[in-house]
């Protein structure tokens, strides 16, 4: 699924994103802000190929996903992605927002995935009736996505583990 | 013998008030009824008039920032949530939330907010510290009171009937259906700590 939103991605620049290079244009101010065009098609560092003496206006945040569907991972054992907007979630030594919705006994009245039995165990292997505190801030793991185009190509794909414990490929 | 000793008492304050009452219970000998009445309307609506634009004085943001455990604790944490900034640009100010909009309800906060004076003048918060320390008790007066009158403030904006639910994401639209539609919770039971830091939440209900 990632890989084929990326191809597509990668597509699309290749057709709509030709000579959108960073050449001076007659009858611009050379003072004139260079916007970044081809954010998804080359990585250089933090100035995308601005020139050096060039201001560069940054491109547009991106939007955080908020559709609040579990998203596919991408290999065994990665910490789910978060499917919504977290803005302003208290996330403090005094309070855990995320815990009011995914603790395990408040999973089921909100709809929400609880966190995995691990989450509950300390590193001594002993389990607590709330998170422990080593898995408290959630977002060490886990993490929002955004709309922003991936800055390089990526076809990673990772291993599938068949019923019998083997790799499939 | 402590009736004797009261009634001495009233005939030395009667005796002090005579001259006022007596004044006050005759007709006038000098102003004409017209003026007294149109007088006594002007004298009124002035008297009201300046009432409420001191109280209303008291209500501005610049009035409660105007102290500094106000100006660097809770002020300066409203600023980064999104009743102080936001795509539209509608703002909430302080007593937007935490002063009633209707007059009694506003009055009897106001004397309430005496205690605060109390506390300004002897310096109940007057360091980090100590406001830190007071936050949970303060906090919880605010829930209690949100609470008590089915969150009043943030209704004067946020009206469940007026939710486009199909415009909020569907945890959200699925959550206020089920318990604020039903009037099963109101709006502060799940959404403490929107405008401020939140204190020390072990052991409080959340949600």
């Amino acid at each position: 699924m990632r890989s084929a939103i990326s191809s597509l991605l990668a597509l699309t620049l290749a057709l709509g994103g030709c000579g959108s290079g960073h050449e001076e244009v007659p009858g611009k101010s050379p003072d004139d802000p260079v916007v970044i065009t081809n954010a998804g098609q080359q990585i250089d560092a933090m100035r995308r190929g601005v020139p050096i003496d060039k201001e560069a206006s940054p491109p547009p945040m991106a939007r955080v996903e908020n559709f609040d569907r579990p998203r596919p991972v991408n290999y065994e054992m990665q910490p789910p992605t978060i499917p919504h907007a977290i803005d302003n979630y208290q996330l403090t030594v005094n309070t855990n927002r995320c815990m009011l919705c995914h603790t395990r006994s408040n999973a089921v009245k909100f709809q929400a995935p609880p966190v995995s039995e691990n989450h509950y165990v300390t590193r001594e292997g002993k389990v607590l009736e709330q998170i422990s505190s080593r898995r408290y801030f959630c977002v060490q793991c886990h993490v929002v996505q955004t709309d922003a185009p991936p800055l390089v190509d990526n076809n990673f794909k990772g291993i599938e583990i068949s019923s019998t414990g083997e790799a499939a490929r | 013998m402590i009736g004797a000793r009261i009634r001495a008492i009233w005939n030395g304050v009667w005796s002090w008030l005579r001259p006022f009452w007596s004044a006050l219970s005759s007709p006038s000998v000098h102003f004409s009824l017209g003026f007294l009445t149109l007088g006594g309307f002007i004298a009124g609506i002035m008297f009201w008039g300046g009432f409420n634009t001191a109280m209303e004085a008291t209500n501005t943001e610049q009035f409660c920032t105007g102290c500094h455990e106000m100006h660097d604790n809770v002020f300066a944490e409203l600023k980064t949530t999104i009743h102080y900034n936001n795509r539209s640009g509608v703002r909430a100010v302080c007593s937007d939330c935490h002063v009633p909009h209707n007059w009694t309800d506003k009055m009897a906060r106001k004397m309430q907010a005496s205690k605060e004076v109390w506390g300004k003048i002897f310096g109940t918060v007057n360091t980090r510290e100590k406001f830190l320390d007071k936050r949970l008790e303060l906090a919880k007066h605010e829930w209690a009171r949100l609470k008590a009158n089915d969150s009043l403030e943030c209704r004067n904006c946020h009206q469940y009937d007026s939710m486009d639910l199909t415009r909020q994401s569907r945890r959200a639209a699925q959550i206020h259906q089920r318990y604020l539609g039903t009037g099963k919770n109101t709006c502060i039971d799940c959404h403490k700590g929107i405008a401020h830091q939140l204190p020390n939440m072990t052991r409080i209900p959340q949600g």
